[in-house]
């Protein structure tokens, strides 16, 4: 069982090591003359006047919150899904009871307007 | 060799077992990387060709060693940290983005048995680190301190977790019609010629599969992230050299674990077309009936098809707009998939054939 797992983590870190090592080789072969001009943020040559890290629009905090909600869905419908063989018609009908609770939840926040982008 | 041989078997049967997992590894991710490479040479000769050029022919044989050049040029670049950037984040963004598009293939079945690791979590495990590739962007997209980045990673973060809903519906059709989470046995559940694959009862979600797969690697006509003609490139505006490479690397290995996946959980992986229809005598031709029998070959065919189709979709479709992407994601994508889902579990208890008999 765990040793299933022993491929999974040597391949993440390998995976790490294909991202770090060309930037390890790009830092070591590249030139590196830093100057103030190059180094500020660019923005289409104007002067940055104000923080970056500026207040920005709470439908994306919504988009987030609608996104875990939905799925922590997924997640409980994926042991259903593998397992409907085994629970037949009364598994099928449990989970479409769930599913209708959240196609309400679904139906609220479209007539509220939480997916709107206008 | 034989003193070879007595070497190896000194080794502590744990370094063996480490060293023979890392050289899978290998095998698998160094031709990936070459994928990955010539991808981004095919994907400039295929918009060449759409837009009746001839794309890159300059660097070696037909233009051959264009990534070679291109990889060479950008590891000469001077990697620029913005002054007021958060320097480990900065370079940490790449790193993020790349290592997860990579470390899904250990558990991507090329034939029955030709797996890096066989687990019966694949599934879950594609989901949870296909999900970590968001990180990267929104990272990056805080560390650079620019305008533009941030703006990028904001709507490149939204857009990408309201396609990975769509996206994980769909996985949860392909679960119900093949019962099991694990890659093989999701594949050997198809197992037959072109009608008993997964598209046909599964057909809205093998659609909405792959244009959500378009989406989440931020590709054209779903770009917005990097939309040029409003803000610059997006959340690697202030990358360059060879971390701005590593994310183009991400980008396209992202596009063909897409590929992959679509084509294992919908297309019949490995099976040919016709498997099973084929008389005895056709597979026993040399050479020719190899290629007409099931294999890895026909898995690569498959993948190749669906990566043209992502050149494809690039060079025809207009950028959609920011407010169109988010309904067709919300509001087309997910009622779709939940209806589905339930047409395909009635399809699963009703028992019908060929696919769920």
């Amino acid at each position: 069982m765990l040793e299933n797992y022993l491929p999974i983590l040597l391949f993440i870190v390998i995976g790490v090591a294909f991202g770090l090592v060309p930037i390890a080789a790009g830092k070591i072969l590249g030139p590196h003359r830093p100057d103030a001009e190059k180094l500020s943020p660019y923005e289409c040559g104007f002067e940055a006047f104000e923080d970056s890290r500026m207040k920005f629009d709470v439908r994306f905090y919504l988009v987030a919150i609608l996104f875990i909600i939905f799925d922590l869905e997924i997640a409980f419908l994926f042991p259903w899904a593998v397992a409907l063989d085994e629970i037949g018609m009364f598994g099928f009908v449990a989970m479409v009871i769930f599913l209708a609770i959240l196609v309400v939840g679904f139906i609220y926040e479209w007539k509220k307007g939480a997916l709107e982008w206008e | 060799m034989d003193s070879l041989l007595a070497i190896w078997s000194s080794v502590p049967e744990s370094a063996q077992l480490i060293t023979l997992t890392v050289a899978k590894i290998l095998a698998i991710v160094i031709p990936l990387s070459l994928s990955v490479a010539y991808l981004t040479f095919a994907e400039r000769k295929v918009i060449g060709y759409v837009q009746v050029r001839i794309g890159p022919n300059r660097v070696g044989p037909r233009g051959w060693l264009q990534p070679i050049a291109d990889a060479v040029k950008l590891m000469f670049k001077e990697i620029i940290l913005p002054s007021s950037s958060n320097k480990f984040l900065f370079v940490l963004a790449p790193i993020l983005c790349l290592g997860p598009a990579l470390a899904a293939w250990a558990v991507v079945p090329f034939m029955d048995g030709v797996v890096l690791t066989d687990i019966d979590a694949g599934l879950l495990y594609i989901l949870a680190i296909s999900s970590m590739g968001v990180y990267g962007i929104i990272i990056a997209g805080w560390a650079s301190n620019s305008k533009y980045a941030f703006l990028g990673a904001l709507r490149s973060a939204a857009q990408m977790v309201s396609y990975e809903i769509a996206m994980g519906f769909a996985l949860v059709g392909v679960l119900l019609a093949a019962g099991s989470l694990n890659l093989t046995q999701i594949v050997t559940a198809q197992q037959g010629w072109v009608w008993n694959w997964f598209w046909f009862p599964l057909l809205p979600l093998f659609f909405i599969y792959f244009i959500a797969g378009v989406a989440e690697t931020n590709r054209a006509p779903f770009d917005v992230a990097e939309g040029e003609s409003e803000i610059v490139a997006g959340f690697h505006v202030e990358y360059a050299g060879m971390t701005f490479a590593v994310f183009f690397l991400a980008e396209y290995a992202n596009m063909i674990l897409v590929a992959v996946l679509t084509a294992i959980m919908f297309l019949g992986g490995w099976y040919a077309p016709w498997s099973g229809l084929l008389p005895e005598s056709a597979l026993a031709i040399p050479g020719l009936g190899w290629l007409l029998s099931d294999g890895p070959h026909w898995l690569l065919a498959k993948i190749s098809f669906l990566l043209f189709l992502f050149l494809w979709f690039r060079a025809t479709f207009p950028r959609y707009r920011y407010d169109q992407i988010m309904r067709l994601g919300w509001k087309v994508f997910i009622p779709i998939t939940i209806v589905w889902l339930l047409v395909v579990g009635g399809m699963v208890i009703a028992e019908v054939p060929p696919w769920f008999a």
